[in-house]
């Protein structure tokens, strides 16, 4: 009976899962520990040794206060860290197939006429003309506002930024939760700098500030740490209110996507038209759920085996991959990992002895700058190449891994 | 086992696939275009195929819509630092779920009949919506 295995363990991106899928980060995510940390024993300092003498000496509520501050912060930075930030699943071999058709046909008709550049799609939102980008790497027409993270290797919905120190990107589905952790920071920061100044104050109208700084040195670290974070963190936080008020993305602001540029008449199609309803929008609106399914079982292929299917016939589908794949919630498994340099992992090793036949990777560079490795195309393909354009078009070719057969589960 | 082998198909997984894809124009809500596939003559008349893409496009705008109950809800759940999330479903993922009993409910009693079949857009996270041509291979 082949174990059964879930999605997550197969999911192309470079992501870390933990708590078996429920849990989702980026693959570096050192960062993330260190902003732990820093947040916790900061807090920690402040409820062991100002919060005593503050309860005591002025009113109970000021720990109690630091508690729901801390609390949400901490809620808000995991759910920044951990959820899903919109990844979009990457696409079926057949809906890869389908798009690869669309994109040749118009190539090959009215020689002569303008035609814009391959892998790009136009379309018109609200009265703003936007173009839509080609992914190579999931194989997918990138929605508007969507971009691919390289760090994740995925097309993330609504893409603002990757950050380093929440350890994830942040897209649609956790804004909210980064925005809100930020400015919630920013208030226990300056909370706890107040706080940590009333104490030592208090503490020096029985003495002088010298021995109230000797007598608690925790106070002093406290405030160190405040008081160089405070000027980055609310410095964000103003950004962020920005952005939020006039519905961009930190990625559309950088670009310049919605501002006056060639003389065009440029506006942003996503704005509501009003402050208060884009910050609506963007804090209070509709949550999607993930739309990975992570801990969805992958369903089996009816045989075991592993296929490689490249099309010999050239009536076929210049795309075709012979997948095989049930209705409803099918995952086609890829074995297309890639690490950092674009090269294949160690992973791919051990399908040899699944008498997988390997074929040499190739590695290039996408338009968009991301380095990914493939399978070398058909030779009887012939794709037109662009200037921009620099690898000779994306071949579904898959090695589909029944997962079920490893011995690393 | 080498490359060119050539598995034996099922019977149900080789079918010809249309896709119905996104509609943007109104911005990046949940909305599929609804352009009767040439595909489709003859099996699915056209009234019956846009009904069913009107009334899945109006599901779809009803769990993206900015209503009281959507602010309520997240307002609530912000006020319990979130942990409320972990307890109920989201009101997109009920109207998702809904949108799943219709599909089904349209299968059994209008497609699958005919010789068609609708996935769920949700399986292919929610790029396009998926059209399945059962009797009909695509000699792969």
């Amino acid at each position: 009976m082949p174990k059964k295995v879930r999605k997550w363990e197969v999911f192309p991106g470079k992501n870390k899962f933990y708590c078996n899928g429920r849990i989702m980060m980026a693959k570096q995510s050192g960062i993330f520990y260190l902003t732990c940390s820093l947040i916790v024993v900061t807090s920690g300092l402040f409820f062991g040794f100002d919060c005593v003498y503050l309860a005591e000496h002025v009113t109970p509520a000021i720990p109690a206060i630091g508690v729901a501050l801390f609390l949400f912060v901490m809620s808000t930075l995991f759910r920044t860290s951990f959820s899903d930030p919109g990844v979009i699943p990457r696409s079926t071999p057949d809906e890869a197939a389908e798009i690869e058709k669309q994109i040749e046909v118009p190539n090959t008709s009215s020689p002569g006429t303008y035609r814009p550049p391959p892998r790009t799609r136009e379309v018109v939102v609200k009265g703003q003309v936007i173009k839509l980008k080609y992914c190579f790497t999931c194989k997918i027409f990138r929605p508007p506002r969507a971009s691919h993270c390289s760090l994740c290797d995925n097309c993330v919905e609504r893409f603002d930024h990757h950050c380093p120190w929440v350890g994830n990107c942040v897209g649609k589905r956790n804004y909210r939760y980064f925005y809100l952790f930020i400015l919630s920071l920013s208030v226990l920061c300056i909370y706890i700098f107040a706080c940590v100044l009333t104490h030592l104050i208090l503490r020096a109208q029985n003495d002088n500030f010298l021995n109230a700084m000797k007598e608690s040195p925790a106070s002093i670290v406290e405030a160190i740490i405040c008081f160089f974070s405070v000027w980055s963190i609310i410095g964000l936080a103003g950004f962020h209110t920005y952005l939020a008020t006039s519905e961009q993305t930190t990625n559309e602001d950088i670009k310049g996507s919605f501002t006056a540029k060639r003389g065009q008449d440029n506006f942003n199609p996503y704005s509501k038209g009003s402050i208060i309803k884009n910050c609506m929008t963007v804090l209070c609106g509709p949550t999607a759920p993930s739309l990975l399914d992570r801990r969805g079982f992958v369903v089996p292929e009816v045989s075991q085996a592993l296929v490689v299917q490249v099309s010999e016939n050239p009536e076929k589908e210049h795309n075709s991959v012979n997948v095989r794949h049930e209705y409803y919630g099918s995952t086609n498994i890829t074995n297309q990992k890639t690490n950092s340099t674009g090269m294949n992992t160690a992973d791919d090793i051990n399908n040899e002895s699944k008498n997988v036949a390997k074929r040499e990777m190739i590695t290039y560079q996408t338009p968009d700058g991301t380095v990914n490795s493939k399978l070398p195309p058909n030779s009887d393909i012939v794709i037109p190449i662009t200037s921009e354009n620099t690898e000779s078009g994306t071949k579904g070719e898959k090695t589909v891994v029944s997962r079920g057969c490893s011995t690393e589960y | 086992m080498s490359e060119m082998e050539n598995l034996a198909a099922l019977p149900v997984n080789q079918c010809i696939k249309i896709f119905v894809q996104r509609d943007f124009t109104d911005g990046t809500a949940v909305k599929f275009q609804n352009k009767y596939p040439p595909e489709l003559r003859g099996k699915i008349e056209e009234s019956q195929f846009s009904q069913t893409l009107n009334t899945l496009n109006g599901l779809y705008a009803e769990a993206e819509s900015l209503s009281s109950r959507t602010y309520c809800e997240s307002c609530f759940a912000c006020l319990t630092a979130y942990l409320a999330y972990l307890c109920m479903d989201t009101y997109y993922e009920k109207c998702l779920k809904k949108v799943n009993r219709y599909i089904e409910e349209q299968n059994k009693t209008v497609y699958v009949p005919r010789g068609v079949m609708l996935v769920d857009p949700v399986e292919r996270g929610l790029r396009v919506l998926e059209i399945c041509l059962l009797n009909e291979t695509n000699h792969r």
